[in-house]
């Protein structure tokens, strides 16, 4: 085995008074994927921002080829060939994909950019990771995966050694995935160290060498990925054992709570229909673009459409999400970061934003607001190191606490939940599982649109698949499985279930 | 980008110095002004001081909710002089047939205060309805507003008639218990713009919409109505700040109202609203209005410094407010 390239010892970090890594060893050999997994909060992130440069350590070695080295920079790992893939992109989105991929490092001849060479260049890495995309398209014209890939190219582009992928396949349909995992491999066959990071158990399995698990800042485990089943990593991760993840469905009631005729948004949703029913979870799949959040937003009032919706047999005016909040019906945006949560306020103005009317008069009440906060941490068992913090700081799964505890905070009857576990960790996962099904049981209707087909299967007792803005597909009970599923999203013509 | 967890930190710290940033300056301006000349203090300096910030001090409050909920507006300078001029002229001709008295001053006040009202709508309607940027709107007003007042005036002054003015005077030159009406009114409408901003649903929706206005869409709160209510509010502002100023010299030019909208916004600024938008603080702006005058007063009591650099001055500490502002927010 060869000797790692790049390694901590013992390292740990302080943010202020609170230690949240502690004496971790971690080591990356040129030739193996070695995945990193933890719960949200476990300090993931932080390692990674060691290991990438972006931060200092406070005690412990960070090793480069057995020696210790102290980045000051970013800059300086890249230099030295250590690339990290962040979650959210690094692209500027005005400038074209060429320009991206060699930004900061542009091609010149003499004083002048080679644009032509800078496109070839980028040209040769996208066909290599067989991504269609024009390298003179504007990033902001691309879809979320091409994005990923253009990243990806650029990571490419350089003198690559240690590549640091913080979640990569979050935003990837599963074609993309494949195609991701079939560069990763080819890195690796290259010579480079891996990093992977995954909250998806499949993935780390399908394609790492080795994982290391950490827990509240502490490493764990760390094995050969031969020697780990899913369930023990699972269980490494949350510190106990995971039984049964997804809870009893509940079963429908008879009522109709919600219906939808003919909808549709130009572009987006073409003549869906469905009914949801009292204590009924619904689930919706379908590609990442197939329609299926714009047919949410529609429902909620978020967005411009035709057709009827109707709530407890009563029409709801289009484009009025006020109107359907103060009806009883509630929307959970999938895009926690960007349409969810106000990032650098508190948890309390987060909570109460969209009901300020029913916290006091004509002054908000301070008190009732307090009240409202402490009664969604006790009940979403929400983390909160400092009751006053901007809701930023929170990690992923406690964001989407806060984010589940605001969009019920008007207690409403019908709920669309647009993607509930979306980068969150397994623990988590199974308390919001659980939140659902006390929902539904408690006689509320719920729509659950997921791109993680075991959540359909496992929460849903009816499953509506789209395609290309149309619903193509209906699954009930038994009739609901991977395949099934997978064949409606992927458009391909099945005797079963045509929409009603 | 903040990245969840580098930053669990801050707020931890002792003192924010975002948070007394702006009054260690103020009293710093003050310390200096005493050691500089024995009158800074003096009834008559201090009034005098306060009493022509209130014109700013009005706007910049309204000022603060248009920059808070990620707005701008740079007509309101020109917006007052064109206010200004049309009042004066109705008073003037409502003279002729009126006569000289209190209903004439009436109608001027209302039709300052309306037509300050609608200058913030046609603002608001073109920036939430057509949706062109307020830089732009506003921009393009300036410039209007600014070439009405001139047109009005055919390039000279209007000037309110003698006996008027000495009627209107005392609501800039009265007071009751030795303060003068404009201090009185800035300090109201700062009360109860501090109020509204930081304890109702307009003024946490306004910090909301300028933090993330997606969020605040999906939080089902009405975005373009309530961005629409800040520039109506300015402009109300704007008429009601006209009002305390006729009274002061009569007159309205085309150079009235110069530059009040830089000032106004450069208040805001150094009171740690965030240009950008999403958080604002109008005791902050106050903060901000009196450094500023206070740097005009300490170079026009003094012999020290050239009052012709009053301008450089104010526009270096324009600059170190920005900065100091930001080095406190870099872990973020």
């Amino acid at each position: 085995m060869a000797d790692p390239i790049l390694s901590l010892s013992s390292v740990s970090k302080s943010f202020g008074p609170i230690e949240v890594l502690h004496g971790v060893d971690f080591e990356l050999r040129p030739g193996e994927i070695h995945a990193l997994i933890g719960e949200n909060g476990a300090g993931k992130s932080t390692t990674m921002k060691i290991l990438g440069g972006y931060i200092d350590q406070t005690a412990g070695d960070v090793l480069w080829q057995g020696q210790p080295l102290r980045f000051t920079h970013s800059d300086e790992a890249e230099a030295r060939g250590i690339i990290m893939i962040h979650q959210e992109f690094n692209l500027a989105e005005h400038l074209g994909v060429d320009q991206n991929v060699f930004l900061g490092r542009e091609l010149k001849r003499g004083w002048r950019l080679d644009h032509a060479a800078m496109r070839a260049r980028t040209a040769e890495l996208l066909a290599q990771l067989d991504c269609p995309v024009d390298p003179s398209a504007r990033v902001s014209d691309i879809s979320v995966p091409s994005k990923q890939m253009v990243e990806i190219a650029k990571a490419l582009s350089r003198d690559l050694k240690v590549l640091i992928m913080d979640e990569p396949t979050a935003v990837l349909t599963e074609r993309d995935c494949e195609v991701l995992f079939r560069q990763v491999e080819r890195l690796r066959d290259e010579g480079v160290a891996v990093l992977y990071t995954s909250h998806k158990l499949s993935e780390v399995k399908r394609i790492c060498d080795r994982v290391t698990v950490l827990r509240d800042g502490a490493m764990v485990r760390n094995s050969k990925v031969s020697e780990i089943t899913e369930d023990e990593m699972a269980e490494a991760m949350v510190g106990r054992e995971l039984s049964g993840l997804y809870p009893a469905k509940a079963l429908p009631r008879a009522e109709v709570m919600l219906e939808v005729e003919n909808l549709s948004v130009p572009g987006m949703v073409e003549g869906a229909s469905l009914k949801l029913r009292r204590g009924e979870v619904l689930g919706i799949g379908g590609l990442v673009g197939s329609g299926r959040t714009e047919l949410a937003e529609a429902i909620a009032g978020l967005r411009a459409r035709s057709g009827t919706v109707r709530l407890e047999g009563k029409d709801l005016p289009a484009a009025e999400p006020h109107v359907a909040m103060t009806r009883g019906l509630a929307y959970l945006t999938e895009d926690r970061k960007g349409a969810g949560l106000l990032l650098e306020k508190t948890l309390r103005e987060n909570l109460t934003l969209p009901l300020l009317d029913r916290f006091g008069g004509v002054l908000i009440d301070r008190k009732a607001e307090e009240a409202a906060l402490d009664k969604a941490i006790a009940d979403f068992a929400i983390r909160v190191p400092e009751r006053n913090m901007a809701v930023g700081n929170l990690s992923g799964g406690n964001q989407q606490k806060l984010l589940l505890a605001k969009t019920l905070l008007s207690d409403p009857q019908v709920i669309l939940i647009d993607e509930p576990t979306r980068g969150i960790d397994i623990g988590t996962k199974q308390q919001i599982y659980q939140l659902i099904a006390d929902l539904a049981a408690e006689g509320r209707a719920i729509v659950v649109i997921s791109s993680e087909m075991p959540e359909l299967i496992g929460l849903a007792s009816r499953v509506l698949v789209m395609h290309a803005g149309r619903v193509v597909g209906e699954l009930a009970q038994d009739e609901i499985n991977e395949g099934a599923i997978v064949r409606l999203a992927m458009g391909l013509k099945d005797s079963e279930g045509e929409a009603a | 980008m903040a990245h969840a967890e580098t930053k669990t930190r801050r707020r931890g710290g002792s003192i924010d110095l975002k948070v007394i940033g702006p009054i260690v300056a103020l009293i710093a301006l003050v310390l200096i002004g005493v050691a500089l000349n024995p009158n800074f203090l003096s009834y008559a300096n201090i009034t005098n001081v306060l009493a022509r910030s209130a014109f700013i001090g009005i706007i910049a409050v309204g000022m603060t909710f248009v920059i808070t909920a990620g707005g701008l507006d740079l007509s309101v300078g020109s917006m007052a002089a064109f206010v200004a001029g049309l009042a004066i002229l109705t008073m003037n001709v409502l003279t002729d047939s009126w006569g000289v008295g209190l209903p004439v001053i009436l109608v001027g006040v209302a039709l300052a205060l309306v037509a300050g009202l609608v200058a913030g709508l046609i603002n608001g309607l073109l920036i939430t309805r057509v949706g062109i940027e307020a830089f732009i709107v506003t921009l393009g007003t300036m410039g209007i507003y600014r070439s009405l007042i001139t047109w009005l005036a055919d390039g000279g002054t209007l000037s309110l008639g003698f006996e008027m003015r000495e009627l209107y005077r005392p609501v800039y030159y009265g007071g009751i218990a030795g303060i003068s009406w404009p201090i009185i009114a800035f300090a109201v409408i700062a009360i109860l713009g501090e109020v509204v901003m930081r304890h109702t649903a307009f003024g946490r929706h306004c910090a909301a919409i300028g933090s993330n206005e997606k969020v605040a869409r999906y939080s089902s709160i009405a975005v373009l109505k309530v961005r629409l209510a800040t520039y109506v509010l300015l402009g109300l502002l704007v008429g009601f700040a006209v009002v305390m100023y006729v009274p002061r010299l009569g007159s309205a030019s085309a150079s009235t109202g110069l530059l009040w909208e830089l000032e106004a916004i450069a208040a805001v600024i150094i009171g740690g609203t965030l240009l950008k938008g999403g958080f604002g603080r109008v005791w902050g702006t106050v903060v901000g209005v009196l450094i500023l005058s206070l740097i005009g007063n300490i170079l026009n009591l003094t012999d020290f410094v050239s009052p012709y650099l009053n301008g450089a001055i104010q526009g270096a500490v324009i600059i170190l407010a920005v900065v100091l502002q930001r080095k406190t927010g870099t872990d973020r």
